[in-house]
């Protein structure tokens, strides 16, 4: 049964104010989601207001101003800075986005920043995605071929590599799995528009020659079919990759082949 | 350093609301809806067999204020119920994913549903007289 409510260690309170120094012209201000688990207090919001003129243009570069120059305690994913890694995925103004990809300018008002949704929290903004890298594996996304390996490559035509653009440029931020209202409520047993698109990926693979494998892993009311096309997963990829038409096709292949 | 159970990170609360995920909600309130509604429709049919009396008691209900409203609730249910139940086979047809089409069918069930149901009743309403 879905717990719409928070559980009573995850109620998240009111933190401290850090105000911008006297004479700031561009102030914003920023309620970023703090959690301590040493301290054993429940998640409180902290708010930071910053001088833009000093700060880059992406929510990312105010970010790692706050932990530079304000509070160093703040933690957060990152790396490349550019929307390939997929570290930074948070929700940023009510949306899951990368913070590095998302404009300061772009967000309107005050700027809350939550760790991606429905998460377990490690500390702040990070959240442990542990059973949805399980998940991930468990869909086997690696090209697995009976014939025997040929002396050269498995080519492909144009057309059959064609069929792979738009899922496998994923970067597994999970932004669109925690997302997902379906997965917020089913996540244990439901693969999630994440690790559905990776399943998607090599199902489409003119190489693989595991595809009827692959399909009856799938054929499950929990794993595919608690997908209710409610499009959250698409509305919210920061790489405009489209996981609900993935898992549409998954299933228009589970009816094809019967 | 014992490590204190997780906390959840916030969800439902912080979402900011697409208009299709609101229609997904929708569709499953609505269907839940119906099947109530379905609960007085065989009240209706069982009143109506009972006899003269029962039957006269289902249709001082219906009549009422309180009925109305509720027939308007089941007759909106029934017709979003359909429209979306419509875009659903659509999607299983393989149209209509792309994140455009997202909102923009989202748009046409809600004022195809409001359009139907506000036409029926008012047929029905003017039917009664």
């Amino acid at each position: 049964m879905a717990e719409f409510r928070l559980p009573k260690n995850s109620k998240v309170g009111t933190g401290k104010t850090h105000k911008a120094p006297a004479g700031t012209k561009k102030v914003r201000s920023f309620k970023i989601y703090r959690y301590d688990p040493d301290s054993g207090e429940n998640p409180r919001m902290d708010t930071y207001e910053i001088d833009l003129a000093e700060c880059g243009p992406m929510v990312l570069d105010a970010l790692i101003k706050i932990k530079n120059e304000i509070d160093t305690g703040l933690t957060f994913r990152r790396s490349c800075r550019e929307g390939v890694c997929g570290s930074c995925s948070m929700n940023i103004g009510g949306a899951n986005t990368l913070a590095c990809l998302k404009a300061i300018d772009d967000v309107p008002g005050e700027i809350a920043i939550y760790p991606l949704p429905h998460l377990p929290v490690v500390k702040d903004l990070v959240g442990d995605l542990t059973h949805i890298y399980a998940q991930y594996q468990s869909i086997q996304p690696w090209l697995q071929t009976e014939t025997p390996a040929p002396d050269r490559e498995r080519l492909q035509s144009e057309a059959e590599r064609a069929k792979l653009d738009g899922l496998w440029e994923c970067i597994l931020c999970f932004c669109c799995t925690t997302a997902c209202p379906s997965y917020w409520w089913q996540g244990e047993r439901y693969l999630g528009p994440a690790v559905l698109l990776q399943a998607a990926r090599w199902l489409e693979d003119s190489r693989d020659e595991k595809t009827g494998e692959r399909l009856d892993q799938l054929e499950d009311p929990f794993k595919l079919y608690r997908c209710h096309t409610i499009m959250n997963c698409t509305n919210t990829c920061p790489k405009g990759l489209n996981p609900a038409k993935a898992i549409g096709d998954i299933k228009q292949k589970m009816v094809e082949r019967r | 350093m014992i490590q204190a159970e997780r906390p959840l990170s916030p969800h439902l609360q912080i979402y900011k609301w697409p208009l299709a995920m609101a229609t997904s909600i929708l569709h499953r309130a609505t269907g839940i809806a119906l099947a109530v509604g379905t609960v007085f429709l065989v009240w209706w049919l069982v009143a109506a067999a009972m006899g003269e009396q029962a039957y006269a008691q289902a249709q001082w209900f219906f009549g009422s204020w309180l009925g109305v409203i509720f027939l308007f609730g089941w007759c909106f249910s029934f017709f979003y119920h359909l429209c979306n139940g419509i875009r659903h086979l659509v999607w299983d047809a393989g149209y209509g994913f792309e994140k455009p089409d997202a909102y923009r069918n989202s748009v046409v069930v809600i004022a195809a549903a409001v359009i139907l149901t506000v036409v029926a009743f008012a047929a029905g309403m003017m039917a009664r007289g």
